[in-house]
């Protein structure tokens, strides 16, 4: 922090990404008056018209790199950060729009756009940390709030902060869910996934989508393995890897593999 | 002195709910809730999974009807007692700031009187493997301890067992010999024979003013427990595997699992003997109030063995490896006792559909296999 007793400066930036990340920090609506009492939310364009002049003790960055525009602007934010937080699969892992990494995105532009020569876009959408040192990631599509006010609070105390790595499983059992794969053969990611969602979806008789991306020593291949037995339709198996973390190199490693020639 | 066996019908049977509920216990059972028969308070018998029956295999559990309509023709379930005795989430700790000066307590555990009405003879094994680790070793868990001492158990004989349950080679089964209060069989959905194995137990059945049971029950049971350990599929062969666990340190068999292992932590969470946790400190955003919590951990995640500079088993493999050494080889060492009480649990719920008794064999086979091997090479 900048000095013994002034509450850190916070800033949040935002590139490709849909702001639902963003969103949680807002939607954290009990815990935010407490937040704004014990932080200074100096750029946060989303919530408040101020947008004070770095440097900023914290950076919350959401959304991933696709233009030459957001390239250089993500080398500013980090000169003028001190801690910089990635938030979600877009800023982590390059997000859903990373699907385009196995495509000519000329295609689309040309597509999608009346006047394509208007746009200019990389070829490529990119996680924050392929450009720029990151000093914690925040996984999720979108992030769990929990999550977000427990990093708040241990910086504010000097503490590492709780942010599990390991299975989406351990949480779902300590919830005392019964597994959806065993109990009703229903693909689930939960296993090469990590925790940090609380087991939200399998609490809700869904398969988990992979929000949190690849865990800790995430065996993806063994899992493409096991949905192969449960008769999950190869095109299926490679969809399942390829949602919002299809980019984060577990994923899209065993989704290349199972792609049907 | 003998025991007096006692004879109850299915109103009996509900009379000695009815008697555990006025003594003051929360009744725990097996009751069908998302997709299994699982432990959870039950507000009479009529919640009791009569008519349901259970099939398991590797990574594989489902419901099926059951004609008989027993009340208790299924297995172990995705929860054992642990859930309960050794909760998954616990707070131990509070600290508060207090006026320029700071206060720290430890949360007490508030002691509930609980009965498990139908636990398993395999389940009271990893209730005492419990008790040797968490009540007679160099520290008393607290929170163990206050629920189990509340704890009244009503064990139900197996005469039948599932395809992944191997409590018969660990001696742990089918039949309940220890650590029960009230111990049944159920002969139809109409008749059972009750066994007191306490003293809290003989009272709650002498308040039934049941018929005694003919002695030729307690002979019939045990031959059908008998009938049902000769009839498991799987075992394990606890007075070997320590050996052939510590012959086959380097065994191609490890990476052989590794490459199907997800190091989910399903394996150590259903395990009913499993007991380790991790520690969490949370602080609160003004900062004025802290909690630590207590969580059910797993050998299976890379934390798990984080020390200044890293963590020691990185591989998946290594860290298999180290679950299967201490569940059949360390624990005996440790607590002279097995950390394996053949549940099939971990069998059932490996989303990998790893087999702990296929891969003890397998390194089992090969060893012996290695040993001839190397006396037919002699000479070559
Ligand atoms: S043995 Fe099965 S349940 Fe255990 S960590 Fe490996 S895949 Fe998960
Ligand atoms: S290791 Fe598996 S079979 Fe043995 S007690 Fe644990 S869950 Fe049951
Ligand atoms: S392992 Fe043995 S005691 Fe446990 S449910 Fe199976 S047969 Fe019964």
């Amino acid at each position: 922090m900048s000095s013994k007793n002034a509450k850190p400066r916070v800033a949040v930036f935002k590139f490709a990404s849909c702001d639902g990340c963003q969103l949680s920090l807002i939607d954290a609506e009990d815990q935010l008056l407490a937040i704004s009492g014990a932080i200074d939310i100096a750029y946060f364009p989303e919530a408040s018209r101020r947008m004070a002049k770095g440097p900023y003790d914290i950076a919350l960055i959401e959304g991933s790199i696709t233009t030459h525009h957001d390239a250089d602007v993500i080398q500013q934010v980090r000169r003028q950060s001190k801690t910089l937080i990635s938030i979600g699969a877009c800023a982590t892992a390059g997000g859903i729009q990373a699907l385009r990494n196995w495509k000519d995105v000329s295609e689309y532009v040309r597509l999608v756009y009346a006047k394509p020569d208007f746009i200019s876009t990389l070829k490529m959408s990119t996680p924050i940390a392929e450009h720029v040192p990151v000093d914690m990631e925040l996984r999720g599509c979108p992030i769990n709030k929990e999550q977000l006010v427990e990093v708040i609070s241990a910086t504010l105390a000097g503490r590492k902060p709780n942010l599990p790595t390991y299975s989406v499983c351990i949480e779902c059992k300590r919830r005392s869910n019964v597994c959806l794969m065993v109990a009703c053969g229903t693909a689930c990611l939960g296993p090469v996934t990590q925790a940090g969602c609380g087991g939200l979806c399998p609490s809700m008789g869904r398969g988990c989508y992979g929000c949190f991306g690849p865990m800790e020593s995430s065996n993806a291949p063994g899992l493409a393995e096991r949905f192969r037995i449960l008769g999950v339709p190869q095109a299926d198996i490679e969809r399942s890897f390829r949602t919002f973390n299809a980019w984060a190199w577990q994923f899209r490693k065993v989704s290349e593999e199972v792609h049907p020639q | 002195m003998r025991k007096k066996l006692y004879r109850l019908d299915r109103a009996g049977l509900s009379s000695l709910f009815d008697v555990l509920k006025q003594e003051g216990y929360l009744v725990y059972g097996p009751t069908l809730c998302d997709h299994a028969i699982q432990w959870l308070p039950l507000s009479s018998l009529d919640d009791l999974p009569a008519g349901w029956t259970t099939s398991t295999a590797p990574a594989t559990y489902r419901l099926l009807r059951d004609s008989a309509g027993s009340l208790f023709h299924y297995w172990t379930g995705p929860d054992s007692l642990k859930k309960v005795l050794h909760p998954a989430r616990a707070c131990i700790t509070h600290a508060e700031r207090d006026n320029g000066s700071f206060r720290i307590w430890n949360e007490t555990p508030q002691p509930v009187k609980r009965a498990f009405f139908g636990t398993r003879a395999c389940d009271l094994a990893a209730v005492t493997a419990l008790d040797r680790v968490l009540l007679q070793d160099r520290f008393e868990d607290d929170i163990y301890k206050a629920n189990r001492a509340a704890a009244f158990f009503v064990a139900v004989h197996c005469t039948s067992s599932a395809p992944t349950c191997f409590c018969a080679s660990t001696g742990t089964g089918p039949q309940a010999r220890s650590c029960f209060d009230i111990a049944l069989h159920e002969r139809s959905p109409q008749e059972y024979l009750a066994e007191p194995g306490s003293a809290s137990g003989s009272a709650a059945l002498e308040k039934l003013a049941a018929p005694l049971a003919p002695p030729e029950w307690a002979k019939e049971l045990a031959e059908s427990c008998t009938h049902a350990a000769a009839a498991q599929q799987r075992r394990i062969d606890l007075n070997t595997a320590p050996v052939v666990i510590s012959l086959n340190f380097d065994h191609p068999r490890w990476d052989h699992v590794a490459k199907r292992c997800l190091s989910c932590g399903n394996c150590t969470s259903v395990c009913p003997t499993c007991f380790c946790v991790n520690f969490e400190d949370h602080t609160s955003l003004d900062l004025q109030q802290a909690e630590r919590l207590r969580l059910w951990d797993s050998c299976f995640s890379q934390n798990f063995t984080y020390i200044h500079g890293g963590s020691i088993r990185l591989s998946p493999k290594s860290r298999y490896r180290h679950w299967l050494s201490h569940k059949l080889a360390r624990w005996q060492e440790q607590f002279g006792t097995s950390g394996c009480v053949g549940c099939g649990r971990c069998i059932a719920w490996c989303p990998a559909g790893i087999d702990i008794t296929e891969e003890i064999a397998a390194l089992q086979t090969t060893t012996h296999a290695a040993a001839m091997t190397g006396v037919s090479n002699h000479g070559n």
